[in-house]
């Protein structure tokens, strides 16, 4: 890629860039090998499409300054043309030319970044089983091993540098996993495992997001990826594997037996408790998260408080139910589960 | 105007009206409301259900209720969806019974009436039933009480499911004929 290419795609990450809010979501910015060569080829069809738009912005010009004006002495030419024109016979052939030249190069840059994407070498690759459902992000590790898997929603660790297997599934209707930073977007589709490779090059947080629409809270069906260094990632996934931690005070005792006695237990899991639910997300490690409802809310205390009491006016149509509690009963779930780090 | 033009415009004048009819008639259907805002009260049923038919002076007639999400599209869907995620699944099947009562035919022991499966499922039942008392959203009961009730062919075909979700030799719920129920054994209170 040149130097101007290059200077030409920061511009115009830069740009794109205000109409994005953090966390971070831009194509322009590749951070990993995948989501490189689609850019690659984003850049290649840019280029390819300016050359011809101002081929043809120029020649249109020309065509206009160039033809015959009358005047108050020579009267407008009327008459019907009759034989070839030999000129327009000429621009015409050469412009099919240079359109089927053009657009059998795109073809070939198109191919190309195909075989690259399906090259990436998979050796020591981690595994990872998304679920998308409606409207969230149901994540396992380590599938099929029952001393190494865990689950999380809605948040992706991988470690930099290591190739990532994600086997896509859905058990309810067609959804798409994208991340524009890190690679092109693959459909889930109900009854089938496909899969996406990708590899992050550089450590960071970047946002995912459904791109294919899936019911009324399609939008609000985010995910976080957070690439981080192997070590880091290796202590994460530890932290994550183990159940949670036994309450420490009265309070947190308290919180744990109000999460026990209401709807929250028909559909949560929590490992190390009698809560195993699998329809909503598993909320083992919830306080570890940076986001509540798919993406949608920061993780805060309050907003967790909304979240339980009122999702509906959150996220409308979410599977969530409104769960009223006693003042005091939801403070002391919100500080229990505020300690599931 | 010419003539044939004017003959044409006084036929459509019927039938415009119908299709505003029609209209009308469809956006006031129930069948495709979502009420996503329905707040979660206590899940007690409204008054007590009787577990006997003997009264003194002769029986009274238990007044009726009606429960909205019957009406609703949504709201049974739903319930279809909450039948398998709280394992109601596990005993009843998919409304053939196993190791708890099949729900898609004429047998009820406890009553067939919404109020009367809006109690099983709250109070739960000797033998086995358990009790979901505070465990479930009461919109989300009266939601698996319209589903378990389409089971036995009692809904409009308007608002029952007309695919099933699971293998089923009777076919979807919106197909299924009403089965007259009977009671098959005495309640234990």
């Amino acid at each position: 890629m040149s130097a101007r290419l290059n200077f030409a795609s920061s511009v115009l990450a830069a740009l794109s860039g205000v109409a994005y809010g953090a966390p971070f979501q831009n194509a322009l910015l590749p951070a990993g090998v995948q989501a490189d060569h689609v850019h690659t080829l984003w850049l290649i069809m840019l280029g390819t499409c300016t050359v011809v738009f101002i081929a043809l912005f120029t020649a249109f010009v020309a065509a206009l300054w160039r033809a015959p004006r009358s005047t108050e002495e020579t009267p407008p030419q009327t008459s019907r043309t009759t034989g070839t024109e030999r000129g327009a016979t000429r621009a015409v052939a050469l412009g099919a030319a240079l359109s089927i030249a053009g657009l059998l190069g795109l073809l070939v840059a198109s191919v190309v970044t195909d075989r690259a994407l399906a090259g990436l070498p998979l050796k020591d690759g981690l595994v990872i089983e998304v679920n998308g459902q409606q409207w969230w992000w149901q994540v396992t590790y380590a599938p099929g091993d029952p001393s190494r898997t865990f689950e999380t929603a809605n948040e992706l660790h991988i470690p930099v540098g290591r190739p990532v297997l994600l086997k896509l599934q859905s058990p309810d209707v067609i959804h798409s996993f994208w991340v524009p930073n890190l690679a092109p977007k693959k459909d889930l589709i109900p009854g089938r495992t496909l899969t996406l490779t990708l590899r992050a090059d550089t450590p960071g947080v970047y946002r995912g997001q459904c791109a294919e629409f899936c019911g009324y809270q399609h939008a609000k069906m985010a995910f976080l990826v957070i690439a981080e260094e192997p070590a880091q990632y290796e202590q994460w996934a530890q932290s994550q594997h183990d159940s949670a931690k036994e309450p420490a005070d009265a309070v947190r005792k308290r919180g744990r037996q109000v999460f026990m006695e209401s709807p929250c237990v028909m559909c949560h899991a929590i490992q190390g408790t009698r809560a195993n639910a699998r329809t909503g997300p598993d909320l083992t490690h919830v306080a570890s998260r940076m986001t509540l409802a798919a993406g949608t809310l920061p993780n805060t205390r309050g907003h967790l408080a909304g979240w339980i009491t009122n999702p509906q006016q959150v996220k409308p149509g979410a599977n969530m139910p409104a769960v009223t509690l006693p003042a005091d009963d939801l403070q002391a779930l919100l500080t229990y589960l505020e300690s599931l780090k | 105007m010419s003539a044939a033009g004017g003959g044409r415009l006084r036929l459509d004048i019927p039938r415009a009206l119908v299709c505003c009819a029609l209209t009308v008639a469809l956006s006031a259907c129930e069948r495709e409301a979502r009420r996503f805002d329905e707040t979660a009260a206590k899940s007690v049923p409204a008054e007590p259900v009787r577990l006997s038919p003997l009264q003194p002076g002769g029986a009274t007639p238990a007044p009726q209720m009606r429960n909205r999400a019957e009406d609703n599209a949504y709201a049974v869907s739903q319930g279809q969806r909450l039948f398998t995620a709280f394992n109601c699944v596990g005993c009843h099947a998919h409304g053939g019974g196993s190791i708890g009562p099949a729900l898609m035919d004429d047998k009820w022991i406890y009553g067939q009436e919404p109020r009367n499966v809006y109690a099983s499922i709250v109070q739960g039942r000797p033998n086995g039933m358990p009790s979901f008392s505070g465990k479930i959203p009461e919109a989300q009961v009266w939601q698996i009480v319209a589903y378990v009730r389409s089971m036995a062919g009692y809904l409009g075909s308007a608002a029952a499911p007309s695919r099933t979700d699971s293998m089923s030799a009777a076919g979807p719920e919106a197909t299924r004929d009403p089965q007259p129920p009977r009671q098959t054994s005495t309640p234990q209170p």
